[in-house]
């Protein structure tokens, strides 16, 4: 990523901030859940391909239909 | 389950042996090392904690004793921010040292259970922001707002100092210790310390209560909402808004979830906006001009579709645009108070702190102040998050006392908040509004006339200002409004507008509010019952198998029937209601609430004395015993006070003989079918307080006999029964709060050191 590169050093450090904090909140809402399951699934060595970004989204979401997490109030 | 452990007899470190691989570093600190280093206190960090006791003390003294004219916002961020940051550093270790002693070499589940879906290892600071974005909802904007009617003193003093003893160490150690048994739910972990009879009334208490929080939680909604077409177009757009970003996630562009919630935000505002628009034309105003009633029903039948329709098409996405506006109104509500730092005019102690027939809610201070405010300072709903879900995703051990105490710590500081924002208005608009309209009369004039005779100190309000506040916010009336949702919105729009906009900005700001307080709710109650219905499902499966299937289309549609028309009952009756929903049924809220709370740390001292940890079994009894006094008598005075505004039984008698009498109206009802009604929801709202509170103390009896029995074993030599899940040698590091220590550090460059395949996690063969 070269975001703010073009702007001399000046901004460096702020654009560095905002891409540490679009990963923070990223990580808070879950869209890394992808990443994170392809790392654990490299790292256990199954034999088995990893299932594609499509099929894992669907897998997460149609697992939480029964098994539901609570909010709180 | 699978989980249940080989021998009961053991001790958690006995069979750890952390040198199974002698190529990796440490997974943890060495104790001593820890200890030194917590023990050393340098001048630099001498200064530090006397400077924030010093500036803690002095924001207490403005707060407590000085009580001039005004007192500034800001001592109410020094006194709260300080005292969290007392009580995080010394009193959460004394917890984490002493009670539940954490042991980084033993694996969390997140690493011996790693399947890359629900247990995954997950950054501390990022699981702080999801743990805290699950147990943060509209709770702590509301209770505070509704308790503010007997000053600000006493709703201050028990967010801050509750939540240091009892809230956060609830959700400490309730997270702890369903850490150690592999991220199990509090009902399994009741059934497995309490046995049967414990664990079923826990578990039937529960359902209630749950029961309970979802009706009113909605009945929020519907006061927020109740005659505001502005309100019921932006909050209603949101229904076409999610399930488009879930279409939008499923099928064309899956796992954008930054994406979708920027869209989904966009597209939030602009109903905000067009809400405006559309509440100001004819055909508009007359469309979604809708009563109570209507939006009750209406909400009571969206609340079945939405728990029968798949996550993926309305639950999931309205999660994600709920946490993505939780984190930014909360950053903005700081900012602004920090920034705007509003003169507060209202009494430490209002006139109605000595009384018990407010009209905002009835009762006496103790107990009902400790019930009004549950979320912020202690809430029994945290038990059912901090257990199940999070434990699954934790790292470390010890970063339990970061994620889960100071997680509510953060939730305590954004109920003082909402405390804020609710005392900057001016004491006549807050009792106009939160008044039924039984006592306001519901117009301008006669609220106005109300609430100067109600001889409080400083107030004169003319209707002018009534009327003018309501047109600045873009409502037809602010009379009446009642459930603090309405008031904090104004008191967010009164700061905010002095921050960004000016006056012209006010309805803005007011429909953001009304926006986001819905959108937390409507999540909640979503997600309330669907676990409900889960939980009743697998309760009637005990009898007839089916029902276990979560997959059985009728057992599931029957179930949810059943949960939808529990709470939908009780919504019903607050809206209806002639003596005001919220004056009435807000107590019962934190009461069912903190009941649940009573459940957890009984749960909690029963596993703890288990551990034989007797000497410091306090911390759990104290906060057990307050909730237990509290809870226990706000019921008896809501069984047997002979106050009619108090007691559901003495207003069930009072309206019972007035309809004998053959009178047709009495006190607020105005027909015999009103009063019929008040008969009728007395009886149900007596009963159900009846049937929370035995099934409470029952909870409370069985742990306590459990204590008992751990401390008789433990004298006399006999190990007792262990549930933790066999220990695992972790093969992972991470520290263990915000600002890892010099000696953290240390160990995190030797892991760092580590090849990469080396450090990754092999555990996960088993």
């Amino acid at each position: 990523m070269s975001a703010g590169a073009g702007f001399g050093g000046l901004l460096h450090p702020v654009a560095q901030a905002l891409r540490g904090l679009a990963k923070y909140l990223q990580g808070v809402m879950g869209a890394d859940a992808y990443r994170k399951y392809l790392e654990h699934h490299a790292a256990a060595g199954h034999g088995t391909p990893p299932m594609d970004e499509r099929a894992f989204w669907r897998d997460r979401t149609d697992r939480q239909d029964t098994n539901p997490q609570g909010r709180c109030c | 389950m699978g989980t249940m452990p080989e021998d009961g007899t053991r001790t958690a470190a006995e069979d750890l042996n952390p040198d199974v691989d002698g190529s990796l570093p440490p997974a943890s600190v060495d104790d001593a090392v820890r200890d030194a280093e917590e023990r050393r206190w340098t001048p630099a960090k001498i200064a530090i904690w006397v400077a924030i006791a010093l500036l803690g003390g002095v924001a207490w003294f403005m707060l407590a004793v000085v009580r001039g004219e005004t007192v500034n916002a800001i001592w109410f961020v020094f006194a709260s921010v300080c005292t969290y940051l007392i009580g995080y550093r010394f009193y959460s270790k004394v917890i984490e040292r002493y009670l539940l002693k954490p042991d980084d070499r033993r694996a969390t589940p997140a690493e011996y259970k790693a399947d890359g879906k629900d247990y995954v290892r997950t950054d501390r600071n990022v699981l702080f922001g999801h743990h805290f974005a699950a147990i943060a909802g509209a709770g702590p904007l509301v209770g505070p707002v509704i308790a503010a009617q007997m000053g600000y003193l006493p709703g201050t003093i028990w967010i801050i100092i509750g939540v240091v003893l009892a809230g956060a160490v609830q959700d400490y150690l309730v997270m702890f210790f369903s850490m150690r048994r592999g991220g199990r739910s509090l009902g399994q972990m009741a059934r497995e310390e309490l046995g049967v009879i414990g664990g079923t009334a826990a578990l039937v208490a529960t359902l209630l209560i749950m029961v309970i929080i979802v009706a009113i939680l909605a009945l929020v909604v519907v006061n927020a909402l109740g005659e505001s077409p502005w309100g019921v177009f932006s909050v209603g757009m949101t229904i076409p808004i999610a399930l488009f970003m879930g279409v939008y996630l499923r099928y064309l562009r899956p796992g954008k979830v930054m994406e979708v919630s920027i869209i989904g935000f966009v597209l939030l505002m602009a109903a905000i906006i067009g809400g405006g628009a559309v509440a100001g034309t004819e055909w508009g105003a007359a469309f979604f001009h809708l009563d109570k009633v209507t939006i009750a029903w209406g909400l009571i039948v969206y609340g079945f579709i939405a728990a029968i329709l798949p996550v993926w098409l309305l639950l999931a996405p309205r999660d994600y645009l709920s946490t993505f506006m939780k984190i930014g109104v909360i950053a903005m509500l700081a900012v602004a108070i920090i920034v705007v730092r509003p003169e507060i005019t209202v009494p430490a102690f209002s006139e109605f702190a000595g009384r018990e027939n407010g009209p905002v809610f009835s009762g006496a201070l103790f107990p009902f102040l400790f019930v009004t405010i549950a979320c912020g300072a202690l809430s029994g709903f945290h038990a059912l998050i901090s257990s199940g879900t999070t434990p699954k995703l934790i790292e470390k051990e010890r970063q339990t006392r970061f994620i889960g105490y100071g997680g509510m710590l953060m939730e305590s500081f954004v109920a003082i908040m909402a405390l804020v924002a609710a005392i900057s208005i001016d004491r006549g608009i807050y009792f106009a509004m939160n008044a039924p309209a039984a006592l306001t009369g519901g117009t301008v004039e006669t609220a106005a006339q109300w609430v100067n005779g109600l001889g409080l100190a400083g107030v004169n309000i003319t209707p002018d200002v009534l009327a003018q506040t309501a047109s600045n916010v873009g409502e037809e009336s602010i009379v009446s409004r009642s459930g603090g949702a309405p008031t904090l919105a104004v008191g967010l729009a009164h700061i905010m507008q002095q921050f960004i906009g000016g006056t012209g900005m006010m309805a803005f700001w007011y429909h953001f509010a009304i926006m986001f307080e819905a959108l937390f709710i409507l999540t909640a109650v979503d997600a309330g019952t669907r676990v409900a219905r889960f939980m009743l499902q697998d309760s009637i499966g005990n009898f007839a198998p089916r029902f276990k299937e979560a997959s059985w289309r009728p057992g599931a549609w029957l179930c949810t029937a059943i949960m939808v028309g529990a709470w939908g009952a009780v919504l019903l009756m607050g809206v209806t209601d002639p003596l005001g929903g919220i004056n009435t049924l807000f107590p019962l809220f934190g009461i069912a609430n903190q009941l649940l709370a009573a459940i957890a740390l009984a749960v909690c001292m029963a596993i703890a004395a288990k551990r034989g940890s007797f000497r410091y079994l306090w911390i759990v009894a104290v906060p057990l015993a307050f909730t237990a006094v509290v809870t226990i008598t706000a019921s008896i005075h809501k069984i047997f006070s002979s106050v009619p505004a108090v007691g559901y039984f003495a207003n069930n008698a009072a309206f019972s003989k007035a309809l004998a009498d053959g009178k047709t109206s009495f006190g607020t009802a105005k027909t015999t079918a009103a009063m019929e009604a008040v008969v009728r929801n007395t009886m149900i709202q007596g009963w159900l307080s009846v049937v929370f509170v035995v099934l409470s103390i029952i909870v409370i009896i069985t742990a306590v006999a459990a204590t008992v029995k751990a401390f008789r074993n433990t004298t006399a030599g006999i190990p007792n029964l262990n549930n933790e899940d066999r220990p695992h040698p972790s093969r992972v590091y991470a520290p263990a709060g915000l600002i890892p220590t010099p000696a953290e550090r240390e160990l995190m460059a030797e892991w760092n050191k580590v090849p990469a395949n080396m450090r990754a996690e092999r555990a996960g063969h088993h």
